[in-house]
């Protein structure tokens, strides 16, 4: 996918994710013990042969700036193309901040200007997957579409879960014939990924027909207002992924990577790697007391206690006589000595104190936000 | 314009690590995993950016593949610079000549002009064999306050363990006046942990002089200290008192491991003002199944762990099957032992196979037969790429060649003491 260029959309504050988004965009949301969502999308370009990716960021971004840096990780420290970051800016008569996802691409039409590849791939940047997208291009170029949109049947999910997303409708060739975005009452299970392929002329004109219009929505007034006048197709994802829209998603999702299958696909396809930020951690340490089971443990993990259904990030600590079950412990927590945690979330550098139980429900997981000391 | 580098170090790196017998069969000692995750050279390069050293040369020679791929153009350690950085240093040839390093104070001759571009006032010598944490930068002060023209690190070893280093007397202001090489009968402790620090205008001079006596072995430890002693050179002897393992045996490298399994590990690789960096293997957090349990254990990323462990190092991506067990052992990247297998100390290699219902370590400790000097510790090593099959019995002092097969096995027990050749027969 030499002849494509990929542009990340990180979101804004989430209010579905609570404390987690308060201090980062969702894009930047800690996932699986050792990545951030980001992670995701990006590696999926990277693996495609994508060389050259835009990332458009506003709220929040110094910790996905710090996250992604030059581009290392990803390979993507290039001399020509590489990683590219767009936080609003000041302008003429731009005032900065990013109105919707059109206008923030339209304020960074010289990235699209200056480039010379025919395709542009846009995708949100929390949504966990693992897949290449050479396969859509093909298909996108098969069709004659103007714009691909990937999307997944998500069966499973109640009305509720589902008005999160954006639901689609296709008839037999595959062509959308409606798009709603996150309807009350969903009239079918396809979601949009939030992943869209559109050939980089055509996203320039659109975009600054945009803007002379003054709309700034990609989905709302590109997609929804050209379902006619445009052939938008749909392309069927069957493979693993996840939006991380709301808490109970966020939860959900990582609790499933505990299932050996969905690992096996997300990170262990070959060379289909899922890249991110190393820090250089020690590999985890069992002492005598040690528990663990069913859990995910990254590097730097000391571990004296109970551990069961839980993902415990880089450098977690858990003391004696300590029972965790079913929760999410970020980075360089501290768990002392008789701690009971059930259906937790800890945000980063959080400490809990001797003797201390916080227990949570599956649907409803008690959140700590960051270096909280409880 | 260069910023002129006050010292720079240059790491041999070029020793074959011989009585590692099939561990350094196909690489180089500094190669040689350690820890869970580290290679040896680690510490050396790690201690360097640490001390704030920023400019090394790596001197490779024996199997340097692995090696070279290993260090790179010293990323993890943050030595891929404009100004300095790592540099590896391999023979070449030179007009209608070429050679290989002679010995230590030949391969450091050899890269004179290397220096001298850099031309920094003081060079480190450091050996990739060692494990340990080291500030280099802290010897450099005694150095400089000792108006010293070579410092020799050394670190106290028990009176019985001297006959087997370079032994340093000196003075009781810590002035070196003599250097005994494996002394029979040593009048100090101070035992020589291969690291020194030069002045750098008088190293070269000794370099080359040491270039031209056609009878030098050209070592540092033989031929530069003894002949800088008797020219009265001001050297001193600089002591070490932290963590410091040549783990040139398998006895030694195996106990070092362990030693990691500890509670309260001597070597604290948790220390985040002094991080031992590795380039960092891409893989998912490692995985507990719930049959899986751990204990007194080290584990890396990307493992996968249905079996019990107890008391061992494993390396990145091994897969550990249900009804495993592992004891007192070291299982490096990549390995898979299947299920039902009882492994007893033991040293198993990258990209191995352990069959299921495999039995390793059991019965008496019977010196091998072949090589009873490196292996008589109760410790059996199988050599990387080796797959043993189902059902297979191995002893003790056993040792199993690198990229052994079924066909190598003529039957389903292998005594202690005995050896698996790959294209060989079973002896």
């Amino acid at each position: 996918m030499k002849n494509t260029i990929g542009i990340i959309l990180t979101g804004g504050k989430k209010r579905e994710l609570k404390e987690m988004t308060i201090k980062r965009a969702s894009a930047a949301i800690p996932v699986g013990g050792k990545y951030r969502a980001i992670d995701f999308v990006l590696s999926s370009m990277v693996n495609s042969g994508i060389t050259k990716v835009g990332v458009i960021t506003q709220y929040n971004l110094r910790s996905l700036m710090d996250h992604l840096g030059s581009g290392k990780e990803w390979d993507l420290d290039r001399r020509h193309g590489g990683l590219y970051i767009f936080p609003p800016s000041l302008s003429g008569d731009d005032t900065g901040w990013y109105r919707g996802t059109a206008h923030a691409m339209y304020s960074n039409l010289t990235f699209l200007k200056r480039s010379d590849e025919d395709y542009v791939i846009i995708a949100s940047g929390d949504c966990i997957y693992n897949m290449l997208f050479d396969d859509v291009l093909k298909y996108h170029i098969e069709k004659n579409a103007d714009i691909t949109i990937i999307y997944k049947e998500m069966e499973g999910l109640s009305q509720k879960e589902l008005s999160r997303f954006g639901i689609l409708e296709v008839d037999n060739d595959e062509r959308i014939i409606d798009f709603q975005e996150k309807p009350l009452h969903p009239a079918s299970t396809k979601c949009s990924m939030g992943i869209y392929i559109i050939s980089r002329k055509m996203l320039m004109s659109i975009l600054e027909d945009c803007a002379a219009h003054g709309y700034y929505d990609f989905v709302m007034d590109v997609i929804i207002k050209r379902l006619r006048t445009l052939r938008i197709y749909g392309y069927k994802f069957s493979g693993y992924w996840r939006s991380i829209n709301s808490i109970e998603a966020y939860y959900k999702c990582n609790m499933e990577l505990l299932q050996p299958e969905i690992r096996e696909e997300l990170f262990l396809q070959g060379d289909r790697k899922i890249f991110t930020k190393v820090r250089s951690e020690v590999p985890a340490k069992y002492n005598e007391e040690a528990e663990v089971r069913n859990s995910l443990v990254a590097d730097g993990c000391i571990i004296e206690g109970f551990v069961e259904n839980s993902v415990l990030f880089r450098g977690v600590t858990v003391g004696k006589n300590t029972i965790i079950r079913d929760s999410i412990i970020m980075q360089d927590a501290v768990i002392e000595d008789n701690v009971e945690l059930n259906c937790v979330i800890l945000d980063k550098n959080v400490r809990i104190t001797k003797g201390k139980t916080l227990k949570g429900e599956k649907s409803w997981p008690v959140i700590v936000g960051k270096r909280i000391v409880v | 314009m260069m910023i002129r580098k006050e010292i720079i170090a240059l790491l041999l790196a070029g020793g074959q690590g011989s009585r590692l017998g099939v561990l350094t069969k196909r690489i180089a000692k500094p190669a040689v995993l350690f820890g869970g995750k580290y290679r040896i050279i680690d510490f050396s390069l790690s201690n360097c950016i640490n001390s704030g050293i920023d400019t090394v040369g790596v001197l490779t020679q024996y199997q340097p593949l692995k090696l070279n791929s290993h260090i790179g153009i010293g990323k993890p350690w943050d030595m891929d610079r404009m100004n300095g950085g790592l540099t590896i240093l391999s023979p070449y040839l030179k007009g209608e000549i070429g050679e290989w390093y002679l010995g230590t104070a030949n391969a450091v001759y050899q890269n004179i002009d290397y220096i001298n571009k850099i031309s920094p006032k003081y060079v480190i010598i450091l050996s990739g064999d060692h494990v340990y944490k080291m500030n280099y930068s802290l010897m450099l002060d005694f150095h400089k306050e000792k108006g010293a023209e070579a410092t020799i690190s050394v670190i106290d070893v028990p009176i019985e363990e001297a006959p087997r280093y370079g032994i340093m007397n000196t003075d009781d202001k810590g002035r070196i006046y003599e250097f005994e090489e494996k002394p029979e009968h040593p009048k100090s402790t101070l035992a020589s942990m291969g690291v020194y620090i030069f002045t750098w205008e008088v190293l070269r001079d000794y370099l080359i002089e040491d270039n031209g006596n056609p009878d030098s072995d050209h070592d540092f430890g033989k031929n530069i200290i003894p002949e800088m002693l008797r020219d009265g050179r001001s050297m001193w002897a600089y002591k070490f008192t932290g963590y410091w393992r040549d783990v040139g045996t398998i006895q030694a490298y195996w106990e070092s491991n362990m030693d990691l399994t500890k509670t309260v590990p001597k070597l604290n690789l948790f220390d985040p003002a002094w991080r031992i960096y590795t380039p960092n293997p891409v893989k998912p957090p490692h995985y507990i199944a719930p049959c899986g349990n751990v204990k007194r254990s080290v584990i890396a990323e990307g493992c996968m762990i249905y079996g019990r462990v107890r008391n061992s190092v494993i390396f990145p991506g091994v897969y550990i099957e249900e009804g495993s067990v592992i004891e007192d052992s070291i299982v490096m990247s990549n390995s898979r032992i299947c299920a039902d297998s009882h492994l007893n100390k033991c040293i198993i290699g990258e990209h191995v196979v352990v069959g299921k219902n495999v039995r390793i370590g059991t019965g008496e400790n019977i010196p091998n037969e072949l090589k009873p000097g490196m292996y008589n510790s109760g410790i059996t090593v199988v050599g990387e790429d080796a797959k043993i099959p189902d059902g297979t019995e191995i002893g003790r002092n056993v040792v199993i060649d690198i990229g052994a097969g079924p066909e190598d096995f003529l039957s389903q027990t292998v005594p202690s003491g005995k050896s698996i050749v790959k294209g060989g027969k079973c002896q």
